[in-house]
């Protein structure tokens, strides 16, 4: 039972580092603020979901996994939140999103 | 284990501190930094369970709320240009 559940938290933390990684890279790649952002939110949902489960997994039941789960909730909530404010902002201080058609500002 | 993870997630760090340098709008910083903060909290757990010590989980949970706190004021400053209202 502990080697499955070993395994499992093992290939659920490597996915959440390789969710991390990903998330990262499209920040890296994406034209244009927009998509960056929506590439940034990958880091926050995915990694942190992954990464978190796996170690919990690796706790068990116990003081150590009710802390995984309040970081979890907390994750959870305020990360949407702080992504929305800042695409508000953006917005708000005219930042204009690159419409389909147009060129990335770095290739005009 | 926990090493590939935490080697991962110091990759991670690595990228988005280029597209921090990089970013050219103040947005993209801020977006950069606000991953940043987010990927700093799972790297205090990983490495709080690498050293086995399970105090590492309160300095997350501290971290994750200051990362969002900071990130709202630091937005309200460069969307309305100042923090008094």
């Amino acid at each position: 039972m502990s080697a499955a559940l070993g395994f499992a938290s093992w290939a659920l933390l490597v996915a959440g580092a390789g969710a991390c990684l990903v998330g990262a890279l499209g920040t890296l790649r994406m034209p244009d603020f927009y998509t960056r952002a929506h590439a940034a939110s990958l880091v926050d949902t995915l990694g942190a979901g992954f990464v978190l489960l796996g170690l919990a997994l690796q706790a068990g039941w116990g003081l150590v996994a009710a802390k995984l789960a309040l970081v979890g909730l907390l994750i959870f909530f305020t990360s949407p939140a702080a992504a929305h404010a800042l695409a508000r902002a953006a917005l708000g201080r005219g930042l204009q999103p690159l419409l389909f058609g147009e060129d990335a500002p770095s290739k005009r | 284990m926990f090493a590939a993870a935490a080697a991962g997630l110091l990759a991670t760090l690595a990228l988005l501190l280029a597209r921090a340098v990089l970013g050219p709008t103040v947005f993209d910083r801020l977006l950069a930094a606000n991953a940043t903060g987010t990927v700093a909290v799972l790297l205090l757990a990983v490495f709080g369970f690498l050293t086995g010590r399970p105090d590492f989980l309160d300095l997350a949970l501290v971290y994750a709320m200051l990362n969002v706190v900071g990130t709202i004021a630091v937005l309200k400053f460069f969307r309305y240009g100042s923090l008094a209202e």
